[in-house]
């Protein structure tokens, strides 16, 4: 179960795609992704076999994203009607972390240049924030802020674990 | 050249000149915020955003302002397929997701008109910047740590364009799904988006938020516009033109 739900783990992080899993007509499309995905892995990383099914709850599937090692391979998604279109991605883990997604499926809109100049889909990079010490002369960030709600959503994630 | 900070439209505002300027400019435009907010505030019974509400006044006679504020808002609500809606669960409009971008935009262009090249408009966050900063190098905007204030993530050469940040901070206060306004969204906790212009970055930041996961993909969809998304785990996706304004 553990593993299950780490490669499900694996698909909501990385799905840093398809369709906000709260928002929109989307939503329900986003965990059917969620669910289905461990079922689709053609690329077969090592623990793919080991997950029969989607696992676990998605607040269970949250905790876990927050825990850490996923274990290294090409993990892809099932194919989800994102608001704009059909979307389909994967999930690419080295050493341990979520190094790209890459998406497999498009919505029509997409950019035309990229889809003239060659069939690859654009796969949009991910990386884990770090602070960085440059020193610059503005700071861009949300308007208001408030710690109390990170901090009440992180204790709803640890409830939903 | 002067720096200031006034607090306006109920966030910090500061307008940053590099060089000689005339005495008058950098208070003819932080007086132009405050009449924005007189005018649009849906928070002050007397604006005409707060007549219209009320049914004083009728859409057929709303200023040459407003209609270009409300004529902004649709487009944003055709373009992002009604994500971006400034219509309320309660039937009023709410404006302010577009009425932030555009007036920085319009002190901006204020700005320029004046003459001035090198400057920085900074509203809560959402940035114009133009030409260089002080020491003659371009501007750079950091894009803050969601999870510690303190810090940055990212650094940004904006090269002229605008910069906006939407957050989920703010997202029980007036960013929400449209189509589920009872639901909190809980998963990308900052997107950052550079555009065009600050109008430009600030209404799809917001459009985009609301998407939640997805808001990065539609983001990259835009040719115009790049993105850098956050979520709660302190996993950042950006888009794939994004590392052309990035400088770590």
């Amino acid at each position: 179960m553990k593993s299950s739900t780490r490669i499900a783990a694996i698909l909501l992080s990385a799905v840093a795609v398809a369709a906000g899993a709260a928002s929109g007509p989307a939503g329900a499309a986003y965990w059917s992704l969620f669910s289905g995905s461990a079922n689709h892995s053609p690329q077969a990383a090592p623990g793919a076999a080991a997950a029969p099914n989607g696992g676990g709850a998605p607040g269970a599937v949250a905790v876990a994203a927050k825990a850490g090692r996923y274990r290294d391979g090409a993990y892809v998604g099932a194919v989800v009607d994102a608001y704009y279109g059909p979307l389909q991605v994967q999930a690419n883990v080295s050493g341990g972390r979520i190094v790209s997604v890459k998406a497999l499926q498009y919505p029509a809109d997409r950019r035309t240049s990229q889809r003239i100049n060659n069939q690859a889909l654009p796969e949009l990079q991910s990386e884990v924030i770090a602070a960085q010490n440059t020193q610059v002369d503005i700071v861009s960030g949300a308007t208001l802020t408030s710690e109390a709600y990170l901090r009440s959503l992180n204790s709803a994630l640890g409830q939903a674990g | 050249m002067s720096r200031e900070t006034r607090i306006l439209m109920g966030m910090p505002v500061t307008i940053d000149i590099v060089g000689a300027h005339s005495a008058g400019l950098v208070n003819d435009v932080f007086a132009y915020f405050a009449a924005v907010d007189a005018q649009f505030s849906v928070f002050k019974p007397e604006s005409e955003i707060s007549a219209l509400n009320r049914g004083r006044l009728s859409l057929s006679d709303v200023s040459a302002p407003m209609q270009e504020v409300l004529a902004i808002a649709d487009r944003t609500k055709r373009e992002t397929r009604g994500y971006f809606d400034i219509r309320r669960p309660d039937g009023s409009l709410d404006p302010s997701g577009v009425v932030k971008g555009w007036a920085i935009r319009n002190a901006a262009d204020l700005i320029r008109a004046a003459g001035v090249r090198n400057f920085y408009v900074d509203a809560g966050g959402d940035i114009q910047t133009g030409g260089v900063n002080a020491a003659g190098e371009p501007w750079t905007v950091g894009v803050r740590n969601p999870f510690n204030h303190h810090e940055i993530v990212k650094a940004i050469w904006p090269q002229g364009r605008g910069v906006a940040t939407s957050g989920s901070y703010v997202r029980g206060q007036h960013i929400y799904d449209p189509f589920r306004p009872d639901q909190r969204l809980e998963d990308v906790v900052s997107l950052t988006v550079v555009g065009g212009d600050v109008l430009e970055a600030d209404r799809f930041a917001t459009a985009a938020f609301a998407m939640g996961r997805a808001g990065v993909h539609f983001i990259e969809g835009r040719p115009d516009l790049e993105g850098y998304a956050i979520d709660a785990a302190g996993v950042a996706v950006k888009t794939s033109g994004f590392d052309r304004y990035a400088t770590s």
